[in-house]
């Protein structure tokens, strides 16, 4: 997926680093992708493998003493030139700009996106009246229209309401009307539906798509759930250990896996599995990213290491199996799920 | 699993528990009652697993916690026949309750705040058998070290600490602690909720090959349907305190027949593209403390006719082990 003119998002080798006193944390190593116009790339694996970073860092807002080390962020504003953003103030008006109007973001805990004095309704006008210069009353009615769009109920009455006065699944909708209200390009929606019921997480990935559709949105879909990937993502990035290491359109890379994370990540899922069997688990754990296993950071719990080839040298290469799909694994030719 | 010749060793019978609220409205004295738990009913027979779903809120944690008796139940019977003779945990003292402790342990979710972070991991196992007051220093040591290795863990990680150790391995402690009673009926409260795929397929499998080992019975509370599915013999669905769907799990997920359980199941992300999510609007989830006349579910239910406003649906057998609680079935 080299990034083409249509893309409203590139990165590339992109390295980010968590100097602590004791010891340097590689969060991020080497990530590359874009994001075609209209299109939700899904960026899946475990817990600490680096997305909420890889994230976070699209709009520099990775806390200290975490920093971009090395690598290029570029959007690509579709009435503007496109900017690098590694290289701006963290501070400079333009990611100020960017970050209100061209990308927003949905965190996995609303609460945190929402302050807990303020109406919901003055919230979600607010960022319009920063961002978009409007009226209070223009904004009111436009907060109003974006309430229905996201299916919440009686919308003008839940202006004046408060964040603890509504349910999880209806403050996440808050927090969605919140970030699609300034009609941004890219929406980044960190894990939006982890913490709510099935059926809640249903609406909410139903509503991103319908509002995706109408208004040509680009979405980076973080989460761990390959369920949510197969139904939602056109294509996906797999990462493991800061590292992307198999990526391409959602049916390769669910149908035919060639990673042998990937595979065992499906091999895993009880849904896919006869009831009976056991499943197949992945064994021992991620290590930390201060001692990150020399060859393929895989090796240690990969089926398919071979001694003297995997757990030596520099990691693999991330290569392409076809044009769109592209692996990182020494002995990725040989193996098939 | 054929049911019908067993005794059970667990019956559930009208379980309720209600919360009393402050009503919200300043100066007023008037209490609104939660329905967390509302008339539930089931048998358990030895060696199975009953899966327990519905979404949040609906009284999964609660049911668990007045069968263990950390809750007094409002209401009901809970009948435990583990010695041949069944007894009524829910009005049995604290004293009397001592005894049968042992028998029932229940595993929790959250692998982070449930284990004392000041405890050592040894301490934390043997904990159980110290309040019990089970054997003497040394068996005890030996009992954990023999719990350790069952877990995947080592002896030797006795003298570690909680935060040594990784939200899997975590979970393993937990489930070492719960074991060394060696407990007959078990009840895993969202166990594996908070892991990783690959580590939740490995706490999953222990757990299954402990079941065999021990024979024990398990209660699996879980919002992952996948998983449920996968792990319980029969699966009980819980909408606002109640159940409206109980039975064998493949009839469960093949032929649904409560509204709710059909709704529920179209809403599973399967991971497979070709296979799109059939899920429909549902409107609101119900809030407990304000629950409607009749049927709880209508105000959501899409087949809702005038009698579902006004009576309650009762849990009826339709066929073998399977029983729905709606008026249309
Ligand atoms: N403030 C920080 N200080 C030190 N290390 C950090 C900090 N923030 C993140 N890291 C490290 O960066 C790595 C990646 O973290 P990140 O939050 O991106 O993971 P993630 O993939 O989003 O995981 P999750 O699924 O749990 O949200 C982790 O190993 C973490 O230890
Ligand atoms: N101690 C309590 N006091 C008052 N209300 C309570 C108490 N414990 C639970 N409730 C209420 O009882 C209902 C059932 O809660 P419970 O924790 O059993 O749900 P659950 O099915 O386990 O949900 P989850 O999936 O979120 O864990 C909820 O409405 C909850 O707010
Ligand atoms: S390079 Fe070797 S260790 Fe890494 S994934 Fe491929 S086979 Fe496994
Ligand atoms: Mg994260
Ligand atoms: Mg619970």
């Amino acid at each position: 997926m080299k990034c083409t003119a249509d893309s409203v998002l590139s990165i590339e080798d992109l390295h980010i680093h968590f100097p602590t006193d004791q010891e340097l944390i590689r969060a991020v190593n080497g990530v590359s992708f874009s994001i075609p116009r209209g299109r939700t790339l899904a960026l899946v694996g475990e817990s600490g493998c680096g997305k909420t970073v890889t994230a976070y860092s699209i709009l520099k807002l990775i806390e200290k003493p975490g920093k971009i080390v090395s690598g290029k962020i570029t959007l690509y504003p579709k009435e503007e030139n496109p900017v690098a953003i590694a290289s701006l103030h963290p501070k400079s008006d333009t990611l100020y700009r960017l970050r209100g109007q061209m990308v927003s973001m949905v965190f996995q805990e609303p609460m945190t996106a929402l302050s807990p004095v303020h109406t919901i309704g003055s919230q979600v006008a607010e960022s319009l009246r920063i961002h978009e210069n409007k009226s209070r009353k223009q904004a009111e009615a436009l907060t109003v229209d974006m309430f229905r769009r996201v299916g919440i109920p009686g919308p003008r009455a839940r202006l004046k309401q408060y964040p603890y006065e509504i349910s999880g699944g209806m403050r996440q909708r808050v927090v969605i009307a919140m970030a699609l209200i300034c009609q941004p390009e890219l929406l980044i929606a960190d894990e939006p539906t982890t913490a709510l019921d099935v059926t809640i997480q249903a609406e909410i990935m139903n509503l991103m798509k319908e509002l995706q559709k109408q208004m040509n949105l680009s979405i980076l879909l973080i989460t761990h759930d390959l369920g949510l990937v197969a139904q939602n993502a056109d294509d996906v990035a797999v990462m493991y250990m800061g590292r992307i290491v198999e990526q391409g359109p959602v049916r390769k890379i669910i149908k035919t896996p060639r990673h042998p994370y990937t595979i065992a990540l499906l091999k895993s899922l009880p849904g896919l599995h006869p009831a009976g069997e056991p499943l197949e688990s992945i064994r021992g754990s991620v290590p930390s990213g201060a001692c990150i296993p020399p060859g393929c950071p895989f090796h240690p719990r990969c089926k398919y290491a071979q001694k003297n080839l995997c757990d030596r040298g520099r990691p693999p290469e991330s290569q392409p199996l076809s044009p769109d799909h592209r692996v990182a694994c020494l002995r990725a030719e040989e193996i098939q799920a | 699993m054929t049911t019908q010749n067993k005794m059970p060793l667990l019956s559930v019978r009208d379980l309720c528990k209600y919360f009393h609220l402050p009503c919200g409205r300043r100066w007023s004295r008037k209490t609104i009652s939660v329905k967390a738990v509302d008339h539930v009913s089931f048998d358990l027979y030895p060696g199975e697993t009953l899966g327990l779903v519905g979404e949040s809120g609906c009284g999964k944690t609660t049911t668990s916690r007045a069968i263990v008796r950390a809750l007094r139940p409002t209401r009901g019977k809970i009948l435990f026949s583990d010695s041949g003779t069944p007894v009524d945990l829910a009005c049995l003292s604290e004293r009397q309750l001592k005894k049968i402790r042992p028998k029932i342990q229940m595993i929790f979710q959250d692998p982070f705040s449930s284990l004392n972070p000041r405890m050592t991991i040894g301490s934390i196992v043997t904990e159980p058998l110290v309040i019990n007051k089970i054997g003497n220093a040394k068996t005890r040591k030996e009992q954990m070290a023999e719990m350790l290795t069952k877990v995947g863990l080592k002896p030797e990680d006795a003298a570690r600490y909680p935060h040594a150790f990784s939200g899997g391995q975590r979970q393993r402690i937990g489930i070492a602690r719960a074991l060394i009673l060696k407990p007959s009926f078990v009840i895993c409260d969202e166990p594996v909720s908070a892991l990783d795929v690959s580590v939740q397929a490995q706490i999953i499998n222990l757990l299954r090959e402990l079941q065999r080992q021990f024979e024990w019975t398990l209660i699996f509370v879980a919002h992952d349907l996948n998983v449920v599915r996968y792990i319980s013999d029969r699966v009980a669905v819980m909408y606002a305190g109640r159940i409206v769907e109980l039975g064998d799990t493949e009839t469960v997920f093949n032929q649904p027949g409560h509204p709710y359980t059909k709704t529920l199941l179209s809403a599973i992300p399967y991971p497979d593209p070709d296979r799109k999510m059939e899920y429909k609007h549902m409107g609101q989830v119900a809030d407990p403390g304000h629950l409607p006349a009749g049927c709880s579910f209508h105000p959501r239910c899409s087949h809702c006719v005038e009698l579902c406003r006004q009576k309650q649906p009762d849990l009826i057998a339709q066929g073998d082990d399977h029983f729905i609680g709606c008026h249309l079935v």
